[in-house]
């Protein structure tokens, strides 16, 4: 135990050192923030320009700007543009909603796409719009509604003397399990068997976006962000445990409340337009993690890093191969390795992951 | 009879049940498998009466009824034989690993046949069904290494709650791999559904034949290795000490489950916890001996997958749903009751 006199002693050694390493992670968090913002404003470019046909920057931003150009107005302005725009938002929507779960519950399989909550969410959507003829708002009440009580189900499943990480996972894996029958059985019900509409419901796809999608994510986002990020300090010092937060000061049954609404409502927003993007929210996290380095809150950079792989699959899914492929086969296949990669990694260590 | 329980210290006689109860077990699972089979051949999209079914397999087939009949013969005898082979291969499963959590689904093997026979179909030309069941198995057997690899890795060896989380996450990754394999060839793509998820319905008489002997050899195993499981569940080193081979004991016991499953899922696609729920079912009834429980879950497993088919084309009249849909609805919430149950020390 150190006690005042020992730190007043060790003082301008110590205090030096710990200055210098809080102002270079400082640096390095911001350099990587804007790396990261920079490659996203370019893959929004490329993303925008090039495709089947290659239009020069001055007319996507002629569209942009409202103007009439021949072909790139249809092309750019009503199937790039929306396309791009949900990809950015779908991302920093999936990367907060995942970094959120895995923050409050210290693990990185705690993502909200493994333990059932993306998939309730898609199970709802996909019953709102396939068996009940739903569309628009109706459909993302549903959807948040699903999400919300899966991730009440799972929290009160997993509850016996407290809560346990690899018991709250499994549970949430056998939920999911149920969900993806619903998913399932309401795709069989649904007359033609309409791949499309399928593969978005499965594993997430950006085809076929509208205006209309974009806008209801872009309106969550601008009411939910702000009340995540006032929460994110406090969400930072719950990682040290209940108790410790509480004697910090933190209100932590408000605060996980709080955080979790938020989280959930962009998970299952994001889902009701995009459909359950695979591992997406699994992944943000940890990368973000990794490139950020520790001592702040991940939140900004998980956005980010979510927002540049959903831009980064989509397009790779459409021009990289043969075949176009949704954005979620590219990131389940892409996930797929890294999360086997997290369970050997977490089992040698020993720990609790 | 009463020899038996005298034989037995008191302790043992609460765990072993009196051969009189399992006898009267079975003939009540006879009996059950019986009037499921009849609802089977008569319940569907359109109904047929009793005696018409008798009729039909008296060898008539002139009317509508009894060419209905002709096409739910195959799926019905295709469920009761899934059924047996899932159950049995999760409970060889539960016994050679120690572990309430393992099924064929669960840990990822059925998934790792599934995408087997998709790679084998779109990369390499696989045409005749034999050799989609012998990639299946071999894709079975590297998941279930693979699986019981990543799940054995760190301290306390495999821990059911590791395995099952190693299972599930290898599922996972292998159900985003069929998917992108089948997306870009149309020509096998018609239904992406039916390797993400299995159905008996299509059942030929044809493809059931190619798959039996598969499924007799694979059951054959299972049923020989029932004395070295039962040494096994007293842990290794008692099992070697009782001159027990363990690890070959353990290899050919999980070839067989493989074998299993592989075959099953070769012909029906990826059906979840059937072997999770039908061995614990069994347990219950008559106790934990191998060489009763895996006759048991073959005869129960069977029933409860021809029930799910039933059920499946009770509910969605006039359509109907696939029966890997209703066993994971169902078997879900017994795996979240299992995994409540494990002591909070295991996890």
């Amino acid at each position: 135990m150190s006690t005042p006199a020992d730190l007043r002693q060790a003082s301008p050694a110590t205090v030096a050192a710990v200055t210098r390493g809080r102002t270079r992670r400082n640096r390095r968090r911001r350099i990587v923030i804007g790396i990261l913002v920079v490659l996203i404003g370019a893959m929004v470019a490329v993303s925008l320009m090039v495709g089947r046909t290659f239009y020069p920057p001055g007319d996507v931003l002629k569209v942009i700007l409202g103007q009439d150009v021949q072909g790139a107005t249809f092309t750019v302005g009503r199937l790039r543009l929306p396309r791009t725009c949900l990809a950015v938002l779908a991302g920093a929507s999936f990367g907060l909603g995942g970094v959120t779960f895995q923050t409050m519950l210290r693990n990185p399989l705690a993502s909200p796409d493994i333990i059932g909550i993306s998939t309730g969410a898609s199970a709802a959507a996909a019953v709102a719009i396939i068996t009940l003829g739903l569309s628009g708002s109706a459909v993302s009440v549903f959807a948040i509604t699903a999400g919300l009580g899966v991730a009440l189900m799972v929290y009160l499943l997993a509850y016996q003397d407290g809560v346990s990480g690899i018991r709250l996972i499994l549970i949430g894996i056998g939920i999911a399990a149920m969900m993806n029958s619903i998913v399932s059985y309401v795709l069989s019900t649904a007359g033609q068997w309409d791949l499309q509409e399928a593969l978005r419901w499965l594993t997430g796809s950006l085809n076929g976006v509208r205006w209309e999608e974009t806008v209801t994510v872009l309106i969550t986002m601008i009411v939910l962000v702000p009340v995540l990020f006032l929460g994110s300090r406090d969400l930072t010092v719950l990682q040290l445990g209940d108790d410790t937060a509480s004697a910090l000061g933190v209100r932590v049954d408000r605060t996980r409340l709080l955080v979790v609404v938020c989280a959930v409502g962009l998970i299952a927003f994001a889902t009701s337009a995009t459909g359950p993007i695979a591992f997406l929210a699994f992944l943000a996290g940890p990368i973000a993690a990794r490139l950020a380095g520790p001592g702040h809150s991940l939140l900004l950079p998980s956005a980010l890093v979510g927002a540049l792989l959903v831009l980064l699959a989509d397009f790779a899914g459409q021009y990289a191969f043969g075949t176009r492929f949704p954005v979620g086969v590219v990131t389940g296949v892409l996930g797929a390795p890294y999360l086997i990669y997290l369970i050997v990694r977490a089992n040698r260590a020993g720990g609790s992951l | 009879m009463s020899t038996v329980e005298s034989v037995t210290p008191s302790g043992a006689a609460v765990v072993r049940r009196p051969r009189r109860v399992r006898l009267l077990w079975f003939l009540v699972c006879l009996g059950l498998i019986a009037v499921l089979i009849v609802a089977s051949i008569a319940v569907g999209t359109r109904f047929v009466p009793v005696p018409t079914i008798l009729d039909a397999l008296g060898g008539a087939d002139d009317t509508l009824d009894q060419a209905v009949i002709r096409v739910r013969i195959p799926r019905t005898v295709l469920a009761l034989l899934a059924g047996a082979a899932l159950a049995v291969s999760g409970a060889v499963f539960q016994g050679v690993t120690r572990n309430p959590l393992a099924d064929p689904g669960i840990l990822g093997i059925n998934m790792g046949a599934s995408l087997a026979v998709v790679v084998g179909l779109a990369y390499f030309g696989l045409s005749n069904p034999n050799s989609y069941i012998w990639a299946a198995i071999a894709g079975a057997a590297i998941s279930a290494v693979f699986v019981y690899a990543i799940g054995s890795l760190g301290r306390g060896g495999p821990t059911p709650l590791k395995l099952a989380l190693a299972g599930a996450a290898t599922s996972a990754a292998l159900v985003s791999f069929v998917t992108a394999v089948i997306l870009p060839r149309n020509d096998i793509a018609e239904n992406v559904q039916s390797w993400q998820i299995g159905g008996v319905g299509g059942a030929t008489f044809e493809r059931i034949w190619q798959v039996l002997p598969f499924l007799g050899a694979g059951l054959a195993v299972c049923l020989l290795s029932a004395r070295s499981l039962n040494s096994l569940a007293l842990g290794d080193d008692v099992a070697a000490g009782l001159g027990e081979r363990v690890a070959i004991a353990r290899g050919l016991a999980s070839l067989g489950a493989v074998m299993l499953c592989g075959a099953t899922t070769a012909i029906c696609g990826p059906i979840g916890f059937v072997g999770l729920v039908v061995p614990h079912g069994c347990r219950l009834l008559v106790g934990p001996d191998h060489r009763w429980l895996l006759p048991f879950s073959a005869l129960t497993g069977a029933g409860l997958l021809l029930a799910a088919d039933v059920i499946g084309r009770i509910v969605a009249r006039p359509g109907e749903i696939d029966v890997g849909i209703i066993t994971a609805f169902v078997g879900a919430p017994f795996f979240i009751y299992i995994v409540r149950r494990q002591k909070v020390r295991a996890l």
